[in-house]
């Protein structure tokens, strides 16, 4: 059974087309790289499933289950999270302290109840590790490198136990280096059972992680196929127009 | 911004190589050593010793408790601003809200003096502060919704707040000082301008007030949440974080503690002038900053306030003890904010 299914899914505004009628089934621990050119939809079909608005028309269904989320909160109560292209992370705050924000691990004394940096930090740590990530969960936000702010963007997902993770472009303006580094990360996400829908402009990152590739133009679907059957030739091809389908 | 960030911290790891090192600084570089605040308390220490060592009665037991209660009003309010300028924003009406609510509460114990309740114990007193803390508490939340719900800028808001809080406190008083009054008096003195073991009350209440806001700021959620505002309040909402009530919070929280300050001057004054404090915001903005509280947000603490404080107070007492013009004060003063914040610059454009 697919872990999101969406069926007919379509976006207007106003007069304006944004989207129509897109189909889209992701399993539990798959990858699937949605590409398309600027204003091809990417960003009205994420949003959709990420709870930022309902679609005009259309259905989804996750887990078996008919959803209808009015608010990102809506989609993360049932196991949607979203690494933001710019992480959304408080650059002056430690990574465990980032990892934990809004639900934060407390104790209490009495009629008081504080923090419980220790067990914050462990978990953390151990998130970290399981991300085979170098970050120190001790470490300022500020002072790390790209991949490690996403390692935190991602660490945070995995504390929630989110079932499925979109990721908007985490490949944009960071080394060769890091860009080797977050592509791991999504390795280990899928690893551990969690479906990833990649949003990407850069061809190697989805041919490397992805087990599928979602083609938009102009708000239609235009191309779904497994990564193996396909090529970064003919996913430029269906970017562009000049392929009309696959 | 993003791009250049992260441009600069990828040239960061392929010049180390890997990310073990990140972060590991020598002890004096890392955590409060390398902070703004700590400079600024070396400063504090050298000015001490400059200044016992030109002038004897700088440490004379009578200058010492003078100093100790002058910056103690300041320092208690700065507390407060550090809250707010630590998310960010700014709070331009704290010094009128002192002369507001020192005129609340004098008037409340003046009135409630001819009451049956004057014959309950600290009855009059109780209610009397009470009632100048609450008129504090509701210029905060104004402030505060309207700079959370409605989106206003803090500094146009608490700007005009400034302007209305001391208008009312002349119209009500029709320019007049108010003088507490009543069956509680003498409580009322020795609650505010009495001692404990010698030390000024505004002196035991400075340092427990920041004892408190520490512990709220480090080991509370809430405090995280106040830092996480300051850090990205974009991210701190998509997270969940309530920012609309932590905001509000921080205004309440900043307004009570100027209100408080102004009870507690009125007990040093005897009375309660329209004019009290007027002009006092700046200093205690400048403290502030002084001890290390970025105006961005995100940065700032207890132990600045106080030290930043201090600081102001101690150059100011000096320069009068060495016979300076006073009008140089003020320059001075000026010159010093300046320059901590210079050198906290040229001290992380190093480091970066």
């Amino acid at each position: 059974m697919a872990l999101l299914e969406l069926r007919g899914v379509g976006k207007e505004f106003g007069a304006i087309r944004a989207l129509g009628d897109v189909d889209l089934a992701i399993e539990p621990g798959e990858a699937v790289g949605l590409m398309g050119d600027n204003g091809a939809g990417k960003s009205t079909l994420v949003k959709i499933i990420a709870g930022n608005f309902a679609p005009t028309s259309g259905s989804i269904a996750f887990d078996g289950q008919p959803v209808h989320f009015t608010r990102p909160v809506d989609a993360r109560d049932v196991g949607i999270e979203v690494v933001y292209q710019d992480l959304a992370l408080a650059d002056n705050l430690t990574a465990a302290a980032n990892v934990f924000l809004g639900r934060e691990l407390r104790r209490r004394v009495g009629p008081f109840s504080f923090l419980d940096h220790g067990a914050m930090n462990r978990r953390a740590g151990e998130l970290f590790a399981e991300l085979k990530s170098e970050t120190r969960a001790n470490d300022v936000v500020r002072a790390m490198s790209g991949g490690q702010r996403q390692a935190v963007a991602i660490a945070r997902t995995r504390l929630s136990d989110a079932k499925l993770v979109l990721m908007d472009e985490p490949t944009a303006a960071i080394s060769v280096r890091q860009v080797a580094e977050v592509l791991d990360l999504i390795r280990r996400l899928k690893d551990h059972g969690v479906a990833v829908i990649l949003i990407s402009h850069r061809m190697p990152d989805v041919f490397s992680v992805c087990d599928r590739v979602v083609v938009l133009r102009r708000g239609r679907k235009v191309a779904d196929k497994a990564i193996a059957q396909s090529s970064p030739e003919e996913v430029t091809a269906l970017i562009t127009g000049a392929k009309e389908a696959a | 911004m993003m791009a250049s960030e992260t441009s600069s911290a990828s040239a960061g790891a392929i010049k180390t190589g890997d990310f073990a090192n990140v972060g590991r600084a020598a002890w004096w570089q890392r955590g409060f050593f390398a902070s703004q605040t700590a400079y600024v308390a070396a400063a504090l220490l050298a000015i001490v010793i400059v200044m016992a060592l030109m002038s004897p009665a700088f440490l004379s037991a009578g200058n010492v408790a003078n100093v100790a209660k002058n910056f103690s009003f300041i320092g208690i309010v700065t507390l407060g601003m550090t809250l707010v300028i630590v998310t960010g924003g700014i709070d331009l009406s704290v010094g009128s809200v002192m002369a507001l609510s020192a005129i609340a509460c004098a008037m409340a114990m003046q009135a409630l003096a001819g009451t049956g309740l004057a014959s309950v114990p600290f009855a009059t007193m109780t209610l009397a502060i009470a009632a100048g803390l609450g008129v504090a508490v509701l210029v905060g939340l104004t402030n505060g919704l309207l700079v959370a719900r409605v989106g206003l800028s803090p500094f146009v808001t608490t700007l005009g707040m400034l302007s209305i809080a001391r208008g009312l406190a002349y119209a009500v008083t029709e320019g007049r000082g108010q003088t507490p009054a009543g069956p509680d008096i003498d409580a009322f003195y020795a609650f505010t301008d009495g001692t404990i073991l010698g030390v000024p009350m505004a002196v035991v209440y400075l340092l427990g007030l920041a004892a408190m806001l520490g512990v709220v700021l480090h080991h509370t959620a809430f405090g995280r949440h106040v830092f996480a505002l300051g850090g990205n309040e974009k991210a701190a909402a998509l997270t969940g974080i309530s920012v609309e009530r932590v905001k509000v919070s921080v205004y309440v929280l900043c307004s009570l503690s100027a209100g408080f300050a102004g009870i507690l001057m009125t007990g040093w004054l005897g009375s309660a002038p329209a004019n009290l404090a007027t002009g006092y915001e700046l200093t205690i903005i400048a403290a502030a900053v002084i001890g290390g509280a970025n105006l961005a947000g995100g940065m700032g603490g207890p132990a600045g306030a106080v030290i930043g404080a201090l600081l102001i107070e101690v150059i100011r007492n000096g320069l009068v003890l060495a016979g300076i013009n006073a009008y140089w004060q003020i320059v001075l003063v000026g010159m010093i904010i300046i320059l901590a914040v210079l050198v906290d610059r040229l001290r992380s454009g190093r480091a970066a």
